[in-house]
């Protein structure tokens, strides 16, 4: 079984997020890139293919040089070979077209992506790649097991889960459950060492249409403090819940 | 780069009193390569995942669980960096070895102390005297955690005093085996490790020698209770009892009488890997004072506000960022010189000892000095949180305990300040480091009319490079006049060496920071090190007041009338700024940085 894992180069969750460029660029500076946490639950789930299984894993991203780090941690934990797609990504269709392309290439029978990365939440790239290879699809996964070329995969849907049974080749959008946190692995010293010495291949971009832009930014408004209102005052209670809160 | 050029540029152990170094020579954390951050952002999940989310079981004296986290550290490879592929280990460098050893440090002293204890003096002992046999047979078992090490050097009367040990080792009348017969004690990682390095006594001898002894009850090996200590609660400590503990005659550590030797150069790497381990523990205390400053309100206003406060973040963090530019400039010294070593036809385990007993001072300087930053650093951690500080519900408490051992194990401070002038004075006398030369010159100079005209000092640390030059004349004045007067009879003069001492290690801190952040300035621009300039500055200055004061400690021990008088004139002509930094100043921008930033920022 020949799987990929897509990576999207994205900040660690505690950076603080700033804007530039008027509010239309995210300000990079000091931020800290890891891989995608539902990439890498997908990832996790890889590896154990790989060491039960017998799987190839080979882990793919779309960015500049500056994403390297972030697929040489990939490799550090256990991915065969990884695979840079030289462009930065733009939308959601652009950089699914860009994996696509690669994926057509390398013949894999599954394709884990994250359900969507914590960046900028497009939650599109498993469902494109999967239409653009005309593979199955499985998103919000949480649970893979695959024999010979059965899968069987549940989903997560509201308030519950959902037990489909399909088939190889296939796409998911993976997610926590796929692993659990604990499971997540730490690179360890040797693989951190034989990742020097994996295949980082550096592939240019496919020309696909940007299809939308970035036009502006906004944080969330920034919380007001707590208002302490004095036990007999229930008229500025509900004044407050009423016109501030718009909770009532 | 040809080994030629490297030995060129690269300074003797203690040269840094008389030479000046380029600062694109010296190694900073900024030139860490992507393995090494890797490594780095591995041993800090590590210590998140499993360490600092537990931190109340080691303060619980859950010594089961230092155990099994130190094992886990084994399947991770942390225990095998700094040792040789052959023999199981990773093969790597110095500076990713000291770096290991910082960042897997901070969040509690049990688990660095036994970290420390087993990967330094546990089992260097055996990579670097070894025999090839006994590196086979032991070496891969500790590289990988299966089995743990432990050093057993102290004894009841021999603390300081190494070489005065009363363990003996009996050759069996069958010649094939020694008896041990002694007590050890403060052993750590006595309760669970599998090998003892231990030193004993054959017959008379002037010196000890060492032993790697298998850890087996039944074969007169006893342990006494885990010992009640201040800090480090779950780092077993146990005495070591030998009855007769027989040990067969191969595993005697290189040769009779050489076990003092191995005992100084095993604590010799050991120093600076305790001047790493307390790095970490460092920028913990700050991250978490700062967080507490900023969102502790008092007078209604967060007490990061407050200039009280912002002197001490200001004076943490920079304690840290000198301690940092130290002590990765010295382990790249190291490194390097170890490669030129293998480089000349040594080999691995040669290299590596004479690598480090090359920059022993530095060694020394940094132990003393790191060892006391993270001292004061935690201490006024606990200040800044205030009456929570004090109540063991909170991490300042337990990390201001767990500091406070660095000051005493791996050759207490004292000995390591008398060593560090001792082993310079030494090098001096040998002809490694050329102190007489430099000496006499700033003799002359003193007799000599100073120069009143002010050079141009606009240039980014023109004035700070000119006075730390100026600083290591005060040693020089002052160490050179005092071995003059008392020859080999200085080391009896305690109380001088220390103030010398400190004249010594505050050269080099200063040096190494200011070397740290210009190397970064021209790289990254002045702009984006405006912080880590203000740390350098700041550090000098306090530097500077620390060599006013202790050098004139010294000179008046030993000298009166008018060679006294002409060495204070020398001493405060050294000393003395052209243009008064304003420290206020540079605390507040400091502190300020540091609040906004959340925290420590100026390793990443």
């Amino acid at each position: 079984m020949k799987i990929l894992v897509c990576i999207s180069n994205v900040p660690d969750t505690t950076s603080k997020i700033n804007f530039t460029e008027g509010d239309t660029k995210f300000d990079t500076n000091g931020v800290q890139f890891v891989i995608n946490p539902n990439d890498e639950f997908g990832l996790t789930r890889a590896m154990w293919f790989k060491e039960k299984q017998g799987a190839t894993v080979h882990v793919a991203t779309v960015g500049g040089a500056q994403t390297e780090p972030t697929i040489r941690k990939a490799l550090a934990i256990g991915a065969d070979e990884a695979i840079r797609i030289n462009a930065e990504p733009t939308d959601g269709f652009f950089v699914a077209r860009q994996l696509a392309e690669v994926a057509k290439n390398g013949g894999y029978d599954l394709i884990i992506a994250g359900r969507e990365s914590i960046d900028y939440n497009g939650g599109m790239v498993p469902g494109i790649i999967a239409t653009l290879l005309d593979m199955n699809f499985v998103n919000t996964c949480v649970s893979l097991e695959i024999e010979g070329t059965d899968a069987k995969a549940v989903r997560e849907i509201d308030g519950g889960n959902e037990t489909i049974a399909t088939s190889l080749p296939l796409v998911i959008g993976g997610q926590k459950g796929l692993v659990e946190e604990s499971d997540l692995r730490i690179p360890n010293m040797r693989g951190i060492m034989m990742a020097r010495k994996k295949a980082l291949h550096v592939v240019e971009a496919t020309d696909a249409p940007t299809m939308t832009a970035d036009v502006k930014f906004e944080k969330p408004a920034a919380k007001g403090p707590v208002k302490l209102v004095d036990a007999g005052n229930i008229d500025e209670l509900i004044s407050l819940l009423h016109n501030e809160a718009k909770a009532i | 780069m040809s080994t030629e050029t490297k030995e060129k540029q690269l300074l003797r152990g203690g040269q840094f009193l008389v030479k000046q170094v380029d600062c694109e020579e010296i190694f900073t954390l900024e030139d860490l390569n992507e393995e090494q951050q890797m490594m780095r952002e591995s041993t800090k999940e590590f210590v998140d995942r499993e360490l600092w989310a537990h931190w109340e079981r080691f303060e619980n004296k859950d010594y089961a669980y230092t155990e099994e986290t130190m094992r886990k550290a084994g399947e991770l490879g942390l225990l095998s960096v700094a040792i040789p592929e052959a023999y199981g280990g990773m093969g790597m460098g110095f500076v990713s070895t000291m770096l290991v050893c910082d960042y897997i440090s901070g969040a509690t002293g049990s688990f660095s102390t036994a970290f420390g204890a087993h990967t330094g003096i546990g089992t260097m002992p055996i990579t670097l005297y070894g025999s090839e046999e006994q590196k086979q047979k032991y070496v891969p078992k500790l590289a990988s955690g299966e089995w743990f090490g432990a050093y057993c050097l102290t004894e009841p009367g021999a603390g300081s005093d190494a070489n005065s040990g009363k363990t003996k080792a009996v050759l069996s009348e069958d010649g094939k085996h020694y008896l041990i017969s002694g007590q050890k004690m403060w052993i750590s990682n006595a309760g669970f490790c599998n090998l003892f390095i231990v030193f004993a006594r054959i017959g008379d001898d002037k010196n000890i020698t060492g032993f790697i002894v298998e850890n087996d009850p039944s074969n007169g090996i006893s342990l006494g209770d885990e010992e009640k200590k201040l800090g480090i609660h779950s780092s077993s400590t146990r005495q070591v009892f030998f009855n007769e503990t027989k040990v067969p005659v191969e595993n005697m550590l290189s040769e009779r009488g050489n076990g003092f030797k191995i005992a100084m150069n095993a604590l010799n790497v050991g120093r600076i890997k305790l001047a790493a381990a307390c790095l970490e523990a460092q920028r913990r205390v700050i991250n978490e004072a700062t967080k507490y400053a900023n969102e502790r309100v008092q007078f209604k206003t967060p007490i990061i506000n407050f200039g009280a406060i912002k002197a001490k973040i200001a004076d943490m963090a920079t304690n840290a960022y000198v301690d940092e530019a130290a002590s990765y400039r010295a382990a790249k010294d190291i490194e390097d010189r170890i490669a030129i070593r293998v480089a000349e036809g040594n080999t691995h385990q040669e290299a590596e000892l004479k690598g480090v007993e090359e920059y022993a001072i530095e060694c020394s300087i940094l132990k003393v000095a790191v060892s006391e930053h993270v001292q004061q650093t935690t201490d006024e951690g606990i200040q800044i949180f205030g009456g929570m500080g004090f109540s063991a519900d909170t991490p300042m408490e337990s990390a201001w305990r767990d500091a406070r051992i660095a000051r005493i194990y791996e050759g207490t401070n004292e000995i390591n300040r008398m060593l560090a002038v001792g082993m310079l004075v030494k090098k001096a006398m040998k002809g490694h480091v050329d102190l007489l030369g430099p000496a006499t010159a700033v003799g002359e100079e003193l007799m000599g009319i100073p120069s009143f005209d002010t050079p141009d000092y606009s240039a980014l640390f023109a004035e700070e490079k000119d006075l730390v030059k100026r600083l290591k004349k005060v040693f020089l004045m002052v160490a050179g006049s005092a071995v003059q007067k008392f020859g080999p009879q200085l080391e009896e003069h305690q109380q001088l060496l220390m103030a010398a001492s400190d004249i010594l290690i505050q050269v080099y801190l200063a040096e190494s920071a200011i070397l740290r952040t210009e190397k970064n300035a021209k790289r990254f621009g002045e702009e984006a090190q405006a912080t880590q300039i203000a740390m350098s500055k700041l550090y000098l200055y306090r530097a500077v007041d620390i060599i006013a004061q202790r050098g004139k400690e010294a000179i008046v021990s030993f000298s009166e009338g008018d060679e006294q008088k002409m060495m204070l004139m020398g001493l405060k002509r050294f000393t003395k700024y052209a243009n008064q930094p304003n420290v206020v100043a540079l605390r507040t921008q400091i502190a300020e940085r540091v609040a906004a930033d959340g925290g420590y920022t100026f390793d990443a």
